[in-house]
């Protein structure tokens, strides 16, 4: 269909997988910007063993960020948050069988939108997650390194 | 699922009775209309009828009518061709914020060889002021190119003053009315025009043909060098079929526009008034009453335009978007942007372009479509969420 997106692409955006809120969440993150079109925010509910129990998001944004954010967060449900580091923009790509090259950018800001919910929760036990850096809001020069 | 075409606007689906005015013209009567036995003469004769056909629909000479390839090529030929022939005489431009990229881009391109262009702003419901153009005459303007009927927001420009005050200053007057030609009226004595760009896709005829009306008098350089189709003015081996089509799509056009006008004006104020009154925070783009017969453009806040063209052809009803995802763009729609719309609502914007075929049950089930299609992409909004929660 639409944008050469693939068949994972189009389900996950049609349909997406844990949308919605977590109230009292362990960490939440908010990324990205109107201006530009995507905005993306994961709540995430980690239990003591520092184990993701449940991943939420809302987005704002196309169909491909709506299919990254979906995916993410069905990537990280269950795993540690050491785990759910290693869950990057291009394992996000991969689940999805890739995406466009225009809208790369979605899993780079579905990726942040993951580490700003992590940040969070590391922020608010007052621990340290080991190679997790402050995310960037603007994805545009992750993209252009990448 | 039975599919729900709304895109009309984009392009129409070739009438039958078009296709069938066309075949012959690929199969039997293939011959070029510039050889001289029967074969060229009955494919010249039948360019001829067509000239004279779309000539008379516009109320101007067969010998104003030149067939190009297409709306992009007139408008290009247009600008660029009026400018080269006049440059002695100026090298100033004026336009609009709003057109087609096939004018945007043809006035940029002329200023890269040291025209001047003056991209007149629009009101909120993306009218050009006939005040505001005519302060922007200048002694050495020598073309205005204004659209006669915005793409996007369906807005219908007031060309009769425009082009009177451009007469009255010896500025030639150019208009793309691709998405007007064959909707609505248009008699060039009466409006005062110049140049007029039409597409045939845009009114049920085929694609890669259209034609370029030029006043008789209108000095103007070619874009295409070869042989002498088109009064030597436009080379290349005539496109019989396709000009066959656009004549056959023209004559049907002309005959049933009235009622046809009527009917999709009201099936499109419906559709307004349904999406305005079902859906909160929405408002229509364009005007509401110098607007294109089939057009609907609506902005909901909180959501993106293509997650609104992916849920629509879900649920088999094909619109468009002006949010720069759908185009691989950073920056949403330059016509949104110029009515004034921040960015934020421009990206979710929707248009709905009616066709001669769309029913008043259709556009039921497309409003009742996006109702449910916003609400979706509602509560999956962030924005939405801090909005409710007072953020």
């Amino acid at each position: 269909m639409a944008m050469n997106y693939s068949e994972k692409v189009i389900d996950h955006s049609l349909n997406p997988r844990n949308v919605g809120e977590i109230e009292d969440p362990s960490g939440c993150g908010t990324v990205g910007n109107a201006v530009c079109g995507d905005i993306m925010r994961v709540y995430l509910d980690i239990d003591e063993n520092q184990v993701i129990q449940d991943a939420k998001f809302k987005t704002f944004g196309c169909g491909a960020a709506i299919a990254t954010s979906s995916m993410a967060t069905v990537l990280i449900k269950g795993k540690t948050v050491q785990e759910a580091l290693e869950v990057t923009n291009k394992a996000v790509m991969e689940a999805l069988d890739g995406l466009p090259k225009v809208k790369i950018h979605c899993s780079l800001l579905a990726e942040q939108a993951i580490h700003a919910a992590l940040w969070d929760y590391a922020d608010k036990n007052g621990i340290v997650i080991e190679g997790l850096e402050r995310p960037v809001t603007d994805v545009s020069e992750l993209e252009e390194e990448g | 699922m039975e599919t729900i075409y709304l895109d009309n606007a984009a392009t129409t689906q070739v009438r039958s009775e078009v296709l069938e005015a066309m075949l012959p013209y690929f199969s039997e009567e293939y011959g070029n209309p510039s050889s001289i036995y029967d074969l060229g003469q009955n494919a010249s004769d039948a360019v001829a009828a067509a000239r004279k056909l779309i000539a008379g629909a516009l109320n101007a000479s067969d010998k104003e009518i030149y067939f190009t390839s297409g709306g992009t090529e007139s408008d290009n030929w247009a600008i660029k061709g009026v400018a080269w022939a006049n440059a002695a005489k100026g090298k100033h431009i004026i336009t609009s914020a709003i057109e087609h990229h096939a004018v945007l881009h043809s006035c940029q391109a002329l200023e890269r060889e040291g025209f001047e262009v003056t991209y007149l702003p629009v009101d909120s419901n993306g009218l050009v002021s006939p005040e505001q153009f005519e302060q922007a005459i200048r002694p050495d303007t020598v073309l205005a190119t204004i659209m006669f009927a915005n793409n996007e927001i369906g807005t219908l420009q007031p060309i009769a003053p425009l082009a009177k005050i451009a007469r009255s200053r010896g500025v030639i007057f150019h208009t793309d009315a691709v998405q007007a030609f064959g909707h609505e009226a248009i008699d060039v004595q009466e409006l005062g025009i110049d140049l007029l760009s039409a597409s045939g896709h845009k009114l049920y005829g085929p694609k890669g043909v259209g034609f370029l009306y030029v006043r008789k008098g209108v000095k103007m350089h070619s874009l295409i060098d070869g042989g002498q189709q088109e009064r030597g003015k436009r080379a290349s081996t005539e496109n019989v079929p396709g000009i066959v089509g656009l004549a056959a799509a023209t004559r049907l056009a002309l005959e049933e526009r009235e009622t046809e006008h009527a009917r999709q004006a009201a099936l499109r104020d419906h559709a307004i008034r349904r999406i305005l009154s079902e859906v909160p925070y929405t408002r229509l783009n364009g005007d509401a009453q110098q607007r294109l017969a089939n057009n609907v453009n609506i902005s909901f806040k909180f959501v993106e335009g293509e997650g609104i063209i992916l849920q629509m052809a879900m649920r088999g009803v094909c619109v468009s978007s002006g949010s720069a995802c759908t185009s691989g763009a950073l920056d949403p729609s330059h016509v949104l942007l110029a009515i004034g719309l921040p960015h934020e609502i421009a990206h979710g914007s929707m248009r709905m372009t009616l066709g001669r075929t769309t029913t008043a049950e259709q556009v039921d089930y497309a409003v009742d479509a996006v109702v449910k299609t916003i609400e979706k992409l509602r509560s999956m909004s962030p924005l939405y969420e801090d909005f409710l929660k007072g953020r």
